[in-house]
């Protein structure tokens, strides 16, 4: 199976820790990995902050980009979202007030409708790929800690990806995982939310902080690093002692990884790269 | 995501008024405990059906429908109503609307009307306008009564005063009661049901001197004319039935073809808004009974314009149950006066930019006031894909200058993978010198609260190349 990796931009500039650890994990499960070097941005935070042109040219490149692999798997529920969920509402209707936004791309908007066809069923969040295409949940992975997830909401209510993650988390060796109160409420990232509405961004995180507190949690994990950016921002700085993980990171740990208490380090990682808060 | 530089700046007015909302403890206390209590009791009763999905799809599929004949429908409706003794009448802004409702009273010979709790009349300011012409309006509802005793705005759909405990009701009760008929018991206690017997007593001496009753409608039924208020306390019920005149404001998208629609709606809307499995009085009444007049103001105000845009006109199928503000993470946190609106919460900020328009700071602000977490969509009882509106209105509304420059500048690096690296490699030389808690200019915006991740020596992409893929 040819697997392309799409790493999104924000793990491939801030956490490519995220990035190495899925292509440790896949390759252990005995996936080929390619990681197409044309690839930049879903177009997420343009078509999100109202910026559609810019936003429909990005999706245009991430689509030629992806075009003929077997599946795409995206460490980020929030970007796989926004191509197989927003992708196609942008071919059909969101485009339809200003035709203009699809004049600057090749192919027109029937084009972009046709690659939008082709390319965006085969994208997966890495949770789907793991249990509805290789069709496993014990991945082989250890992680002696206790650790609480937050289901993220375009995971949960936009790729619907249910409970795959805690599946995988729960046949994790050692891993005691513990129910994190409020799961499904928004931690209050929301992309440029996080900053045109600073206030109320802060205030739902500190609602989700308390929550993670409340678990005795040693290590918050979830399936996207914009949110654990967000929390894991404001966990360091109320010096909370939680630290944040990416699922990828949990899974792709084994027995041969445990170098201490809360090792972080993963086959092939520079521990260095891996900054502490998100 | 990066914050880019300049989403600070231009910062518009939702923000501001969140802010300021935000400080008040005992506000977001009393949201917070409102809104889970609703939250739970709405799923326990929407869990129960095993319909719930397709009501839901039925419920859509005929508002669409409506909304696609909505001509057809309402010169239906019209007919049926005047058939039955009825006038009608058409009202193209609030400007007309209030018009018309003020010459009815007026040719009464009245100063006071009762009202129903009603949304179409606070989004024109009917009682604003009445009483600029020296006619008092009386809010009946329980809730409306304690924000107009109060002289408060309304903050939620169907809870108005949801902002307010029952100390701060006493309170309110003691000191105005008295200014509009009735007082208050000097030794009223905060107790539940001593107040609502307080507003009982003094709302009853207003129902019985009333001859003018005001409505809105939860329906209008195009085949036979006929109307339909949904409330909870039997308040709406007397001011429809006691007055001789009774005058209806009716938003055009209120319609609904057929008793058979009806159907849906009946168990679409309780169960969504007070978590309630049967709505506790329905009254329906067709034109004008024996001994009352009937006026029916079908108001448009900027519906038809909605109705135009192929994405946003989804909010017009709004039945107003509330089910998305009690879910909204961003309405729990600083509540209804923020958006500005009569309409407040997820359909706020769809509807009051579309209605108004978005020439004001404020209104430009309100799609923007959400994290698109996508909980109101999931509990919309007729499927309005109120994200999906949000970004749609984000792209028609115009952008800070700033803020514009720090999105093109990105567009552009993210355009070509070679500039993604030479931006991710200067990012990378320059770690050393990145703050991590206090970012300046726009950045601040990013660590008042939250500390900044560190740049890696090398990008995820800089290190495939160098290792092929980690294989060196």
């Amino acid at each position: 199976m040819r697997v392309a990796l799409f790493v999104t931009c924000l793990n491939d500039t801030l956490f490519p820790g995220t990035g190495k650890a899925v292509v440790t994990l896949l390759r252990r499960l005995g996936c080929e990995v390619e990681f197409p070097e044309g690839q930049t941005c879903c177009g997420q935070m343009h078509v999100n902050t109202g910026y559609r042109d810019e936003g429909v040219r990005l999706a245009r490149h991430f689509l030629d980009v992806f075009a003929g692999y077997d599946a795409v798997v995206a460490p980020s529920g929030s970007c796989a979202a926004m191509v197989r969920e927003q992708y196609p509402k942008l071919a059909d209707g969101m485009g339809a007030t200003r035709p203009g936004a699809f004049a600057s791309v090749h192919g027109g908007r029937s084009g972009f409708a046709r690659a939008v066809a082709e390319v965006t069923p085969r994208v997966y969040d890495l949770s789907e790929f793991l249990v509805d295409v290789l069709g496993v949940t014990d991945v082989g992975a250890y992680f002696p800690h206790r650790v609480t997830y937050h289901p993220t909401c375009h995971s949960l209510r936009g790729l619907r990806v249910g409970d795959r993650p805690t599946r995988l988390l729960r046949n994790v060796r050692g891993l005691e995982l513990v129910p994190l109160p409020g799961a499904d409420e928004c931690c209050g990232f929301g992309g440029t939310f996080a900053v045109k509405n600073a206030a109320v961004s802060a205030a739902m995180c500190a609602d989700k902080v308390a929550n993670i507190e409340s678990t005795g949690a040693e290590v918050l994990c979830a399936a996207d690093n914009s949110c654990l950016m967000h929390i894991g921002g404001t966990l360091s700085r109320q010096r909370t002692g939680v630290r944040v993980m990416h699922l990828a990171e949990i899974l792709a740990a084994t027995e041969r990884d445990v170098g201490g208490p809360m090792s972080r380090e993963v086959p092939a990682v520079d521990p260095a790269v891996n900054g502490e808060a998100r | 995501m990066s914050a880019g530089p300049g989403t600070f700046l231009g910062m518009p007015a939702f923000p501001k008024n969140a802010e300021e909302a935000l400080e008040d403890s005992q506000l977001r206390f009393n949201l917070r405990k409102a809104t889970h209590t609703i939250r739970a009791r709405r799923q326990a009763v929407v869990d129960e059906l095993p319909d719930w999905a397709a009501l839901r799809a039925a419920g859509k599929a005929i508002k669409d429908e409506t909304l696609r004949n909505l001509d057809r429908y309402l010169i239906q409706a019209e007919e049926a109503v005047t058939r039955a003794g009825g006038h009608v009448h058409w009202a193209a802004d609030a400007a007309e609307a209030n018009r018309i409702v003020i010459d009815l009273v007026r040719a009464t010979g009245e100063t006071q009307v009762v009202k129903v709790k009603s949304m179409a009349t606070q989004e024109i300011g009917l009682n604003e306008a009445l009483e600029s012409e020296g006619i008092t309006a009386n809010e009946t509802d329980l809730a409306e009564l304690i924000v107009q005793l109060g002289d408060d705005w309304p903050s939620h759909i169907l809870v108005p005063a949801i902002h307010r405990n029952r100390s701060e009701i006493r309170e309110i009760f003691l000191e105005h009661m008295g200014e509009w008929g009735r007082p208050a018991p000097a030794d009223l206690t905060d107790d539940p049901k001593a107040l609502a017997e307080a507003a009982r007593l003094h709302l009853r001496e207003r129902f019985l001197s009333a001859k003018v009753g005001v409505s809105g409608a939860n329906f209008l039924i195009a085949e036979t004319g006929t109307l339909v208020v949904l409330e909870s306390e039997g308040n709406g019920r007397m001011c429809l039935t006691m007055p001789r005149t009774l005058i209806s404001v009716v938003g055009i998208e209120k319609v609904l073809p057929t008793w058979r629609d009806l159907e849906v709606f009946l168990q679409l809307l309780p169960r969504s808004s007070t978590g309630e499995r049967m709505n506790p009085y329905t009254s329906t009444w067709t034109g004008a009974v024996e001994g009352q007049e009937f006026h029916l103001v079908l108001l448009d105000n900027g519906r038809t314009k909605v109705l135009a845009d192929e994405i946003g006109r989804q909010a017009l199928r709004c039945i107003r149950c509330s089910a998305c503000l009690n879910v909204c993470p961003v309405y729990e946190r600083v509540g209804g006066h923020a958006y500005g609106s009569v309409y407040p919460g997820p359909i706020g900020a769809i509807l009051t930019p579309q209605l108004r328009g978005t020439a004001s700071e404020l209104d430009a602000s309100l799609p923007y006031a959400s994290s698109l977490c996508g909980a109101c969509y999931d509990v919309c009882p007729v499927a309005i894909d109120i994200p999906e509106v949000l970004v749609h209105l984000r792209a028609k509304t115009p952008h800070a200058p700033a803020e514009r420059l720090g999105l093109k500048v990105a567009a552009w690096t993210l355009d070509r993978p070679s500039r993604l690296r030479r931006a991710q490699r200067l990012a990378s030389r320059l770690r050393g010198l990145l703050p991590r808690r206090r970012l300046p200019g726009p950045g601040a915006a990013w660590t008042d609260t939250r500390d900044v991740p560190a740049v890696p020596e090398e990008s995820f992409r800089d290190w495939w190349n160098r290792t092929e893929g980690g294989a060196r």
